[in-house]
């Protein structure tokens, strides 16, 4: 049988190979990287009846235009994203969180995300990708990942594991996409080198996502954090979410590709179920930071769990 | 041992050795690390995504639906850190220098401020014995100390947008060597063509580990490769 592939038309602004990351390898340096928003690629992967950690194409604002160049597959888009695909029968308005067989010759056109930052292709069977330290997950800074953790590019041949067989498409309607403003944060292990003031400040008042934002951070501008101690401490290891505050003041919300250890002091960290909400927030964009306890913390992720298996718990066939 | 274990996430904590900076301390530091590790690997302690060393600190990442921070606390307050064997799989490398201006950029500068000749410098590197505390910021990137006194420097004023690969630097007690093309504010002084981090060595990708020792060999340009 002949490889199917998908040829690249448009890249996108920042198209990369994810799934759910590396573990077990931080103490050598290597960051887990993987999708930033998880709830999302993983939806893309169970409405397709894929193994929940098959790799996906993740893209931010604007996505690929592809060619199925060769094969037949059938693929799910999720985020709040706009795609049109273009086949001999003419052009679709694409939902997300839908299924839709493609044919040779077709094109799928990942048009933007909207209010938003990340999308997510996933297709069935998966992408024919080689795993480094068991995740596919690209780093391009440390040349990781598929074809040295390059970016997706013009021109790419992306590989398709297997053609589909599967006949009928699924459905995940009424997905809501929320305006979230505010966002949780637990102390981080330096809160007490910062002034009760500036703290005070931090949980009132609204801070800005900077355009320079990316995989590895957020940075948001507001009112600055008044460290009283010191603004290096010796290298410590680093979780997402982390928000550590350099000598400026001005926090640093640590997202997946993160450096690994960090000699910033943090101030917090914003808690897991809150994540994959902040990473979609644009730039330029206030948002607010509110402190909670870790009891809260917990509960608030289990709701979350009970969120995504509500999700696919409504899967219906069209 | 450890001074106290507090939450950094719903899903993360951290040991805390104390402030202080030294081997004595590090190698409790990894020695928990291994211990956790195995147990992590035997699926003894569930739902560990990383067990992180660095100078004085351990931090565990872990799965908030397998585990909780109260449960792993526990485990940890309950192990006798004394009994714990320091890693026995430790070991020795030798790393080749060359020292050559070209890529020596801070050497002169440090002869001014350490008040010391380039060869002085050089035979004092070269006769210190490295110690591995951790491996951080990048890929296979180690810290590694201590330095002789004679060498304890403060970093660059204004660091350098782009550090070469392989460049060997040092700053107050440590030194450093990128393996990535990188920013950067340490000082260098010699470059290496050892590959610390490798793709393609699928199996073992990180050169050096943590309580390793090193040891650099002064070699020419033609032998850096």
């Amino acid at each position: 049988m002949e490889q199917s592939y998908f040829e690249v038309l448009r890249p996108g602004i920042n198209s990369t190979f994810q799934d759910k990351g590396r573990f077990g390898v931080q103490y050598m340096g290597l960051a887990p990287g993987g999708a930033m928003d998880y709830q999302s690629f993983l939806l893309s992967n169970v409405l397709l009846n894929n193994e929940k950690n098959t790799g996906a194409i993740e893209f931010a604002y604007q996505g690929p235009l592809l060619k199925l160049a060769k094969g037949k597959t059938k693929i799910a888009i999720t985020g709040n994203v706009f795609f049109k695909i273009y086949s001999q029968k003419g052009e679709v308005n694409g939902e997300p969180y839908r299924t839709y067989d493609l044919n040779e010759g077709d094109q799928l056109d990942i048009l933007a995300t909207k209010a938003s930052v990340y999308g997510y292709l996933s297709i069935e069977g998966g992408f024919k990708l080689d795993k480094f330290c068991g995740s596919v997950s690209s780093q391009p800074r440390a040349f990781i990942g598929p074809n040295d953790g390059k970016k997706i590019e013009l021109k790419d041949k992306i590989l398709i594991f297997k053609n589909s067989t599967i006949q009928e498409n699924k459905i995940i309607r009424n997905i809501k996409f929320e305006e979230k403003r505010i966002f949780s944060v637990l102390p981080g292990p330096q809160f007490h080198y910062f002034s009760t003031a500036s703290k005070k400040q931090f949980f009132s008042t609204p801070y800005l996502i900077t355009k320079q934002t990316d995989r590895m951070g957020m940075r948001v501008v507001g009112k600055s954090l008044e460290n009283l101690v010191n603004s290096n401490i010796p290298s410590e290891g680093i979780i997402k979410g982390a928000i550590q505050v350099p000598g400026d003041g001005n926090p640093i919300i640590l997202l997946s590709d993160h450096p690994t250890t960090g000699g910033y002091p943090k101030v917090g960290s914003i808690i897991s179920s809150d994540y994959d909400d902040l990473i979609q927030q644009n730039s330029n964009k206030e948002i607010y930071f509110q402190l909670v306890t870790l009891e809260a913390a917990e509960q608030q992720f289990a709701l979350y769990i009970e969120k995504i298996k509500r999700k696919i718990s409504i899967i219906e066939k069209i | 041992m450890i001074k106290k274990i507090t939450n950094i996430s719903d899903q993360g904590i951290i040991c805390d050795f104390g402030g202080e900076v030294n081997k004595d301390i590090n190698k409790k530091v990894i020695s928990l690390f291994n211990y956790l590790k195995e147990k992590s690997n035997n699926d003894e302690i569930k739902g560990i995504y990383n067990i992180i060393p660095s100078y004085n600190k351990l931090v565990v990442h872990f799965d908030l639906e397998k585990n909780n921070s109260h449960k792993i606390k526990e485990i940890i307050t309950s192990i006798d850190l004394k009994k714990l064997t320091t890693s026995q799989s430790s070991k020795t490398w030798t790393i080749p220098v060359c020292y050559d201006d070209e890529f020596a950029l801070d050497l002169e500068n440090l002869t001014k401020s350490l008040k010391l000749s380039k060869e002085e410098i050089i035979k004092t590197h070269l006769e210190t014995e490295f110690y591995v505390y951790m491996i951080g910021f990048m890929p296979g990137h180690p810290y590694m100390g201590d330095l002789d006194k004679k060498l304890f420097t403060s970093r660059l004023q204004s660091p350098r947008v782009q550090v070469p690969i392989g460049s060997v630097a040092i700053a107050e007690k440590f030194c450093i060597i990128y393996p990535y093309l990188s920013p950067g504010g340490w000082n260098i002084i010699g470059r290496t063509s050892v590959k610390l981090f490798d793709t393609k060595n699928l199996t073992n990708p990180c050169l050096v580990s943590p309580g390793d020792t090193i040891k650099f060999k002064k070699v020419n340009k033609l032998e850096l490769k």
